[in-house]
């Protein structure tokens, strides 16, 4: 091999809100959260405990949430990664981001971009849950200051209101 | 160029038989905690993401075959749920939704923890692991596929490719203790599993030994006083002496989880406990 450094992994292409990003002169072992973050110029997924136990950098990876944290992020070629910049549209927030803040779901924030991920991908998946299975779904999601109560309360809202359009459409 | 990511299983042997120090990555879950915290620097990486062969599972004739990286999440419900009811329990007790999405059976095969929550139920469905190597296959009984802490009978260049497991009739069940109920590493788990058909209950021990334990002795003890074939019936006193049975083979240690004697204690009740919901 030429070249002596082998930690050094050849350019690579992610695709993320749907627009294909070149990764250059990277490490063998960054994490994608790493790279959305340091290389990428998106922030919104944040890096806390880096072993999978917060949430904070949750990202939709080919239909399923994870932790960017733990996805190396030179595998991740070929899949298709949404982040929380991607979910507004046209530089609006998504009906999530508006029902936290409506719901006062957003106290320092640091946790919010992995709960907004993580809603849509709940919400996306079924579109009525109850309790049991908003709890369930944002159990990988830890928040230290808001409480998980306006937390909830948005999720319903947001349930609510996407019933309401759904009709709406319907009718 | 180390981080690989082959398109088919052949090539992914062809690489590791030539380079067998090359680091395995499936959901990441366990190799990225090392990199992350642990100042892992893996030379090679061969990225199984790509290999939908290993992402399959199928239902034949009584048996059921789970490809390695078949995430945890696709065992929590469905029909192979209902086919193989105590790996989805353990898949279930596995970190978060979002570990649960990534971590795989292959990996927590690969890792080999004594706290992995699958091993103690394919433990006790006595499950064979099929290892392939670019030049052969063999098939390995979960009895002598973990031989240690952390350590596992793969040779240099073979990976797991897929677990083979009966579907038993009668109830089977897995449950662990921790310091807390959701997110945690098993402080002593176990699966129980009643063949009614067969007559026999198995009973398999996760994180109290450096491997995964049979309680065989408690399995016979329990064979010879009660009639397993059928309906389960079991008083309490013989359930009680089950735990304490199954108990005394287990081997605990210390740690920074918890103490011996609170994991032999624990084991007890979790032993006790699945006996008497297998007769509910």
């Amino acid at each position: 091999m030429s070249n002596s450094d082998t930690s050094n992994v050849e350019a690579y292409e992610l695709r993320i809100n749907g627009r294909n990003h070149e990764v250059r002169d990277s490490w063998i072992g960054e994490s994608l959260l790493y790279v959305l973050r340091e290389r990428l110029g998106l922030p919104g997924a944040k890096g806390a405990c880096e072993q999978g136990e917060c949430g904070s950098c949750t990202v939709i990876m080919d239909g399923r949430a994870v932790c960017s944290c733990l996805v190396m992020s030179a595998s991740a070629v070929g899949s298709d990664i949404a982040t929380v910049e991607g979910l507004g549209t046209d530089g609006q927030l998504s009906d999530v981001q508006r029902a936290f803040l409506e719901a006062g779901g957003v106290q320092c924030g640091f946790c919010t971009p992995g709960f907004i991920v993580a809603v849509h991908h709940l919400l996306d998946a079924s579109p009525n849950p109850n309790d049991e299975q908003i709890k369930e779904a944002l159990s990988g999601n830890i928040c230290r200051c808001t409480g998980y109560g306006r937390i909830l309360e948005a999720v319903r809202t947001v349930a609510v209101q996407r019933r309401g359009q759904q009709r709406g459409v319907e009718a | 160029m180390p981080v690989l990511r082959p398109t088919s299983v052949d090539q992914l042997l062809d690489i590791l038989a030539n380079d067998p120090s090359a680091s395995l990555l499936a959901g990441g879950t366990d190799l990225m905690v090392e990199v992350n915290l642990h100042g892992r620097r893996p030379a090679t990486v061969l990225s199984l993401r790509s290999l939908d062969e290993l992402t399959e599972w199928s239902h034949r004739s009584g048996r059921v075959t789970i490809g390695a990286g078949l995430p945890y999440a696709d065992m929590e419900k469905g029909p192979l749920a209902q086919l193989v009811p105590a790996l989805a329990q353990a898949a279930r007790t596995v970190g978060s939704p979002q570990i649960r999405a990534a971590g795989t059976i292959g990996g927590n095969l690969g890792t080999c923890s004594p706290a992995g929550d699958t091993l103690p139920v394919l433990a006790a469905l006595n499950a064979t692991i099929h290892v392939l190597h670019r030049d052969g296959v063999r098939d390995v009984p979960f009895s002598d596929f973990m031989v240690g802490v952390k350590r596992n009978c793969l040779r240099p260049g073979e990976i797991v490719h897929s677990v083979t497991v009966p579907v038993v009739e009668g109830w089977q069940g897995y449950a662990k203790v921790g310091t807390r109920n959701a997110m945690v590493i098993s402080t002593a788990s176990a699966c129980l599993v009643h063949d009614s058909v067969e007559g026999l209950v198995s009973i398999a021990l996760g994180a109290v030994g450096p491997t995964i334990i049979r309680a065989t002795e408690a399995e016979s003890w329990l064979a010879r006083n009660v009639s397993l074939r059928g309906s389960l019936s079991i008083s309490s006193d013989i359930a009680t002496e089950f735990g304490r049975r199954v108990a005394a083979e287990a081997r605990p240690i210390s740690d920074h989880r918890s103490t011996a004697d609170y994991r032999r204690h624990a084991i007890s009740v979790l032993a006790r406990r699945l006996l008497e919901r297998a007769a509910i």
